[in-house]
Order: structure tokens, then sequence, then C-alpha cells
């Protein structure tokens, strides 16, 4: 297996962002109600995952190069101005969308997704090519968590379930059973 | 933060609609130069001890890859070409480098070099000792893996495992139930078949990059 | 939605009705007891998930996380109360990011400087704690808006309420998953490790487990008050 098409599944499959690395799990637990919202939310973490890996590659590459010990700052504030910056583009361009993304555009700031996609581009020293399509894979594999988390969801909602359950307690079973399927998919790279 | 606007600090201490332009930009490069200022002043007073852990795991590793030896030098990859100058770059530890080992009589034991590759569930990175001449193995030492534990990860503590590599000539072939006679065939673990084949595997690409370069930095010194 | 951070308190729907300000006053052991037990980071308000559930698998990581998340509380929450006068509003989020940031390099440079093998462990997940839920939420909602006293006592019962939880997780994970704590064998070489714990759904099932088990307990506290009346 090449090595982008390995860095692409094991994003999405072997490694999932959410459910195996545990990235975004703000927004897997809170915003995963509806699926609708969810495909929403997977969309605009995608876009924003993409200028990232951007951002934090040009930043790696030209401005810390002798001063990796910023590192975490530059990407936080690189990566809040960001994403206030894509707010006002959305809000101004695109009305329609920003009335069904506003409200969670502003959450991707404080999301682990975002800063741990810029932070493992960086520990494992990847260039441009493999920091796209590990951004790529870490989109489709959050959307992915997102979809079938709210899918589930969505059922539990006209389920009979016990008290205790009503809350997160539920949601972290299911998300233990949908993690648990996932390392089914481990080795898939390693096909000698 | 456009939700944010309706609530704020109290009243005594609202900011008026419009706070000048510099004002924003005076705190935030005061915050920015003292935040700087804080981390660079801690960055330098722990960089010794930081820099002093990596070199032990580096001695431990290539000490025990390479059977003790007496002495190493350390090689870095630039361009495609072996060189004994360390490039001007802040971070080392992102360069490609072999530690070449001799004996006390300065007889060459053999070089270490460090290889990561796919395992079960991530990279696998190994330091591998091979002797660039004949492409036997001396040893090998798992530095980072997340295999399964109980499984996978016995490529890491199975010392049968991990033993049976040294005097093997690579590339080596993983085989199930009893090593044969070849000196490629190593015994694959029960249980961690991918696990086992990935260090094999990762360990005959590694030497086969690394040979051709260490015989052209040989023909280099000779001539 | 509780899970969300609370960047964005919700509003009353009588939003002109409710004066904003501080929080109400409160004696700063209540400050500190409110983070461990009623508004618990992990088991009540879900915030700082990511490295609840990553480092969780063994109890040295999972003590390291809380601690050092502590001290960034303390540290940012100290620092955001002192100058929460001198911080214009609409930079207030880029402040608050850039001192939380601030906090987390130092604790990062610091653990690797003082117990490297827990740093390794740790990996990224240390430096990620930025994007910790938690932290923002505390600045804006708590250490803005009052003293550094009070700032400092809020930051230390999240910090210690936060540190609990994961020691809880991470000692059951790692004593079932393994059989051992901190590294040290505890249920003898006769018991099969349960790998699933320290693997990642293990982490979720954990946290699952113990929040049907709080559900339980307050339902049951629930009823018989209810029972009573």
């Amino acid at each position: 297996m090449s090595n982008l098409a390995w860095i692409f599944v094991s994003t999405v499959l072997v490694n999932n962002f959410t459910l195996v690395m545990f990235l975004g799990l703000c927004s897997f637990f809170g915003v995963t109600a509806k699926i609708e919202t969810a495909w929403r939310l997977g969309l605009a973490n995608t876009f924003v995952l993409l200028l990232t890996a951007v951002g934090a590659w040009a930043l790696n590459t030209y401005v810390l190069t002798q001063t990796p010990f910023l590192r975490t700052i530059a990407f936080i504030v690189v990566i809040g101005s960001g994403v206030q910056i894509t707010e006002m583009a959305v809000k101004k361009y695109f009305p329609v969308l920003f009335r069904q993304l506003g409200i969670y555009l502003p959450l991707i700031t404080t999301n682990c997704a975002i800063l741990g996609l810029a932070l493992f581009q960086t520990s494992r020293h990847y260039n441009l090519a493999e920091a796209l399509v590990f951004a790529i894979g870490a989109g489709v594999g959050l959307t992915l968590a997102l979809a079938l988390m709210a899918s589930i969801r969505e059922r539990i909602e006209v389920a009979e379930v016990p008290v205790i359950a009503r809350r997160m307690g539920l949601v972290l079973v299911i998300a233990s059973c949908l993690s648990m399927a996932f390392m089914g998919f481990a080795g898939m790279g390693s096909v000698p | 933060m456009t939700a944010t606007h309706h609530h704020g600090p109290p009243a005594a201490i609202q900011p008026s609609k419009s706070t000048p332009a510099w004002r924003l930009l005076l705190t935030l490069a005061l915050a920015g130069a003292m935040s700087g200022w804080l981390v660079v002043t801690v960055y330098k007073v722990t960089l010794p001890a930081v820099r002093k852990y990596a070199a032990e795991q580096v001695n431990a590793a290539v000490r025990e890859v390479l059977k003790a030896p007496a002495r190493w030098d350390t090689l870095y990859l630039v361009n495609d070409a072996l060189t004994r100058t360390a490039p001007d770059k802040a971070d080392l530890a992102d360069i490609p480098k072999t530690y070449v080992g001799f004996d006390a009589s300065g007889n060459r034991l053999g070089v270490a070099i460090t290889a990561a590759e796919p395992g079960f569930q991530e990279l696998v990175t190994l330091m591998i000792g091979f002797d660039p001449k004949s492409g036997t193995l001396i040893g090998f030492k798992v530095l980072e893996h997340k295999e399964t534990p109980g499984l996978g990860d016995k490529i890491e503590r199975d010392t049968a495992f991990g033993g049976q590599f040294t005097g093997r000539v690579a590339p080596l072939r993983g085989v199930k139930g009893r090593a044969g006679k070849p000196p490629s065939e190593v015994q694959t673990i029960t249980g961690a078949t991918i696990s086992s084949r990935a260090v094999i595997r990762i360990i005959n690409h590694a030497v086969a990059r690394w040979r051709p370069l260490l015989e052209a930095w040989d023909r280099g010194r000779t001539q | 939605m509780t899970a969300v951070p609370s960047v964005q308190p919700v509003q009353p729907a009588g939003a002109s009705a409710f004066v904003p300000g501080s929080p109400p006053p409160a004696t700063l052991a209540a400050d500190i007891w409110r983070g461990i037990a009623r508004e618990n980071p992990v088991l009540v308000q879900f915030l700082g998930m990511c490295p609840t559930m990553a480092v969780t698998n063994t109890l040295a990581n999972g003590i390291a996380m809380g601690v050092a998340t502590l001290f960034v509380l303390v540290g940012s929450g100290l620092i955001v109360s002192l100058f929460r006068k001198y911080i214009a509003h609409e930079v207030r989020i880029t402040s608050y990011i850039l001192i939380i940031a601030t906090f987390v390099t130092l604790a990062d440079m610091i653990l690797a400087a003082t117990f490297p093998a827990i740093s390794k462990a740790l990996g990224p997940f240390m430096p990620l704690n930025v994007a910790n839920g938690l932290l923002l939420g505390r600045a804006e909602a708590f250490a803005a808006k009052v003293g550094p006293v009070r700032a400092v006592a809020d930051g230390f019962g999240m910090g210690m309420g936060f540190t609990l939880s994961l020691v809880l997780l991470s000692a059951t994970r790692e004593l079932l998953g393994g059989g051992s704590l901190l590294n040290q064998d505890i249920l003898g070489p006769r018991f099969e490790p349960w790998v699933f714990m320290v693997m990642p759904p293990g982490g979720f099932l954990t946290l699952g487990i113990a929040l049907l088990g709080l559900a339980f307990i307050i339902e049951r506290r629930r009823r018989r008050t209810q029972e009573a009346a």
C-alpha cells in the first residue's frame, strides 16, 4: 500500500480520528442528536481541517524551523483567527450556509480535532501532500463517526430505555461499540 | 463568537462599543510578548534535561543493537549522501542518520539506523543494527509502537523472537512454526503474525535502503 | 446540550431580564467544592473528553494529565483574573487562548524535563490540552468575572475534579486491562489481563459505566426524596 493511501485508510478506518484517536469528541457527543446537523458539522470540520493542514505545514516549514517550542501557541492562535475569518467570510458570502453552520464554527476553535491534526502532522513529519491527505482522511473519518452516531441516536430518541441511560451514559456505551467495530480494521495497512 | 456579544463583563467595565484598534493590538502584542518571554525562559531552563534524556535514549538503543560498541560516529543523510557534519537545523531529530559503531581496537562492528513503517495499528519504529558489508543483523530494538497489548507488543517483549535475529542475513523471511536452516528465516510470533511480519518488513526495507548509501560512503573514504 | 463547551453560556429566555455579571458570591470552600462535585468537569459537564479518553489507559498518564491541567487552570485563571479589566472585550477570546496555550506549553516542557517517559507516552495529547473546552470555559465564564483569589480557588477545584475523574478512570482501566497500578503488578500472574480496557473502546466503556452508575445514584436519591415528600 502506498504511503498516501495508507495515511488515508489509516485516518478514516484503522485509526479513525474520533473513535480510535479520540479527537473531536466534544462535537461527537454534543452535536450528534440529529443526523442533519452531524453532516453539516462534519462538512464544516473538513473545510477547516484542510485549511489547518496547509497553515500548519506552512508554519512548520517557513516560520517555526528554529523555534519548535512556540508550536502549540502559534497553531492555536492561527486556528482561532482562521476560524473567525472563515466565519466572517461565510457570513458575508454564503448567508444561507452561515445560518446552518454559524453556531458550529466558533465551536470548532476548541475542537481537539483541528489542533490535533496540526500536532499529529508535525510529530509525524508529514509533507504537504501527506498533510492534505491526512486532513481529508480526518474529515471523512470525523464525518463518518458523527453520522453513525447521529443515526443511532435518532433511533434511541424513540426507543424505550431505562431512566438512568437517558443521558450520556448510553451514548458512551454506544461509542464503545462503534470504536470496537473500528478496531476490526486494524492490520489493513500491513499486508506484507 | 457572535452569540457571546449579548452578555459580557459587568457593566462597570463594559467597554464602549468601539475600543480603538490600537488598544486591541496593544493588548494582543503585550500578551504575546509576555507569553513568548515566559515560554522561551522555561524552554531554556528545561532544554538541557530534555536533550540529556533524548541522548540517553539513543545511547542505550545504539549500545543494545550494536552489542556494546566501544564508541560510535554519527553520520547524517543529506541530499541522498552521508556526511559527518550536521545540517544547520534546530530539530536534528527529523534528519535520517546512522550510527557507525567500532570496537575497542577500532574495527567497525556495524551500523545502527532507525526506520518506521505501519504495523498492525500504527507506525512501528525500530532501531536496527547490522553489518553493511554482508547484511548480517546484529540486533534490533523497538523504539515506538502501538501494537495490541498482550499480542502484537510481543515484538518488543518476547526475547525469543527478538533474540533470533542476531546473525541472520537480510532480506529476511518470516515463517510460522520453527525457523529452518537458511540464514534468512525467522520465526513469527504465534497470534501476532502481522506485527512480526511488520518487523521483518521494516528491517528488510531499511537494510536495502541503507546498504548502498553506506557502500558509497565507504568508497568515498577509501579513495 | 451539556457537552457543548461553555464558551457560550445559554441565554435565558428573557435575556433582557438577565443581569450579566459576576457569578453569585460564594465561600472559597464552595468555589473549590463545586468543581470537584456538583460541576465535575468530566462526570457532569463532559468537558475535555479528548484527554480524558486518550490518556487514561494507565494511571501514571492519567495523573500526569490531571495535574498538568490543574496547573494550567490555576495559572490561566490567575492571569485572566488579574488582567480582566485590561483585556478588551473584542479580543478576549484570543487573549484567553494565548494565556492558556502559554501555560499548556509550560506544563508540557516541565513534564518533558521531569518525567520524560510519561511525556513521551502522552505525546501530542499534552499540547492538545489547549483545545480542552474546560480551560477556555473557566476563563470565560468564571475567571474573567471574579477576583484572583476566587479564580484560583475555582481553577483548583475544577483541576481537582478533573484529576480525580482521570484517576478513577485510569486506575480502573489499568487494573482491569493490565492487572497493575502504576506499573506495579496488583492482581498477580493468574489474572488474565482484560486487554480491551486499555484499548480505545475500553475508554468509552469505562466512562459510560461510570456515568450510568452516577445516574443510578442520582435517580435513586431523587426517588427517595420524592417518596419522602
